[in-house]
């Protein structure tokens, strides 16, 4: 198997796949994108990684049925509060309608390879699933 | 009150496809239009607000000076998304209450008929080899992979978020708000769209991002909208009939998004809204019961819902039991979007803003022909612009 690559680099591959975030070490907050301060509080005194947990309850979803060329449809977009921390992701292995997506169902992260580049690098994406 | 700022004409385009006008065409006939209604002209203007969001770079207001009038006044072109309009005017008032000028002229124009989806896959990868880069990190591009930027379905999980704290929410549910909304706009000459759909022709039309399908996503066209606003010294000099038609900003707010937990992942559009409508409220010396009438930013119909919360029309979470009663029909105690609002009258972008306040004069002075709603005296005009700017404007009718 060649070398792999997450999608973004807050997916960590190792040990086992899971978020970590960039938290603003005066006030907690947490951002998924670099940032140059906090957007909550101002303090520019820096992040550290927090690990996101890899379980959590689907707070709002859509099934997107009209996207951007060559992103395959239908597909669920959703906002998934893990433990308190709100992450935005697709929901995945489920069926892409109303009868098998729910608020307020459980979810966990999953992975899945994305492609292959021409180093033979994998990119691996991620998603939530059905916890049940 | 010696500080108080009027709109003194105001003025909208036919909302719709306009495939042989430009745009300085549609911002000329409203700027013209608003002056004219209020019985000005270029002439008295001390300030020219404009915004064009999709010519965000172009020096919007300076090209429609050589249409209507170069003068030599300031011009301020401004760009806030879905709020440019609201913008437009709001600095347009703030420049006459500043006392720099007693007369201000604000305009925005839209030419978006065919656009398409809005938002969503802005970056694409464009070699062989997966190399991160950008805020994310990111190898590929990540909208449809990691969630949703478009619009329709961004706005669709604020609406599901609402129903997954507060309960009651349905497809039908929201499916029945659009229905409202086209049937007002049945009665609106320059709707973009004036027909009435079934609840069946909405949850059964082309599915965009569930649960809106197509009528229950505003629809993209061109036109424009222009107010003039003026001092409440410089309105006391002019001609009676002037001092009657023109309408009193009681309150005019604009608001950013403060940071919420959840804001980074998905837009919260409500608490700047509530922040603006509690300021509003406050400025105006009223409350959301003294309402005649709203017009609301139903970019989509998952979003009226949730704004009826917001703007305190409803008490906290009863957003749904409060549009079941029949509330805001045009019949009903609070009517919201007797325009038709985006999902009918149209979308274009930097005009909705002006075009609402438009809609809201319109009732004041009892000039609204068949849909007027007898009486009104107060009204509430709101936009919101995703990253996100939150424009509410409170308008009376005047006493003279």
């Amino acid at each position: 198997m060649g070398a792999q690559i997450p999608i973004v680099d807050y997916l960590a591959l190792e040990p086992a796949p899971h978020l970590v975030a960039h938290e603003c070490t005066a006030c907690g907050a947490r951002f998924f994108d670099r940032r140059n301060a906090c957007a909550a509080c101002g303090s520019d005194a820096g992040f550290r990684p927090a690990d996101v947990p890899t379980e959590g309850e689907l707070r709002a979803f859509t099934i997107v049925s009209l996207a951007a060329p060559g992103i395959p449809v239908p597909f669920v977009a959703g906002v998934i509060d893990c433990g308190g921390t709100s992450v935005r992701a697709n929901v995945i292995n489920t069926e892409p309608d109303p009868e098998h997506v729910t608020l307020g169902m459980k979810v966990r992260l999953a992975t899945y390879v994305l492609g292959t580049d021409d180093a033979g690098t994998e990119a691996v994406g991620f998603g939530f699933e059905p916890a049940a | 009150m010696a500080d108080d700022i009027w709109i003194l004409g105001i003025h909208m385009t036919k909302f719709g496809k306009h495939t042989d006008r430009d745009t300085m065409d549609l911002a000329a006939e409203a700027a013209l239009g608003a002056m004219k209604d209020g019985g000005v002209t270029i002439q008295d203007m001390g300030i020219l607000a404009a915004g064009n969001l999709m010519g965000a770079s172009a020096p919007t207001g300076q090209m429609l000076q050589k249409q209507i009038g170069q003068t030599g006044i300031p011009v301020y072109n401004v760009s806030n998304a879905c709020a440019t309009g609201a913008t437009a005017l709001r600095t347009a008032i703030m420049a006459v209450k500043s006392g720099e000028c007693d007369m201000g002229l604000a305009v925005g124009v839209e030419k978006l008929a065919g656009a398409g989806l809005l938002a969503g896959g802005a970056r694409k990868s464009d070699d062989n080899t997966f190399t991160p880069s950008g805020r994310y990190g990111s190898v590929a591009p990540v909208d449809g992979r990691i969630g949703t930027e478009t619009m329709p379905g961004v706005f669709a999980q604020i609406g599901m978020e609402y129903g997954h704290k507060y309960g009651g929410t349905s497809f039908e549910l929201f499916a029945r708000i659009s229905e409202k909304n086209h049937a007002h706009s049945t009665l609106n000459p320059l709707a973009a769209y004036q027909k009435r759909f079934t609840l069946e022709e909405i949850m059964n039309d082309i599915m965009i991002a569930y649960p809106n399908t197509r009528p229950m996503c505003s629809a993209n066209c061109d036109g424009a909208a222009a107010a003039v606003v003026v001092s409440d010294a410089k309105l006391k000099t002019l001609s009676l009939e002037q001092q009657r038609r023109a309408v009193k900003v009681s309150a005019s707010v604009l608001t950013s998004d403060p940071y919420t937990e959840s804001c980074q992942i998905l837009p919260d559009v409500n608490t700047l809204t509530r922040r603006a409508a509690t300021t509003a409220y406050e400025q105006a010396g009223i409350g959301p019961s003294d309402l005649d009438l709203v017009e609301l930013h139903d970019c989509f119909a998952t979003a009226e819902l949730v704004h009826y919360d917001n703007l305190m029309l409803c008490e906290e979470g009863g957003a749904v039991p409060f549009f079941e009663s029949g509330a805001t029909w045009r019949d009903g105690s609070t009517p919201v979007n007797v325009s038709g609002g985006l999902e009918s009258k149209g979308h274009p972008i930097a005009a909705t803003g002006i075009a609402n306040i438009w809609e809201v004069c319109h009732h004041l002075r009892g000039e609204a022909g068949d849909r007027q709603i007898e009486g009104a005296k107060v009204g509430l005009a709101h936009v919101i612009g995703l990253g996100s700017a939150c424009g509410v404007h409170i308008l009376e009718k005047s006493a003279v």
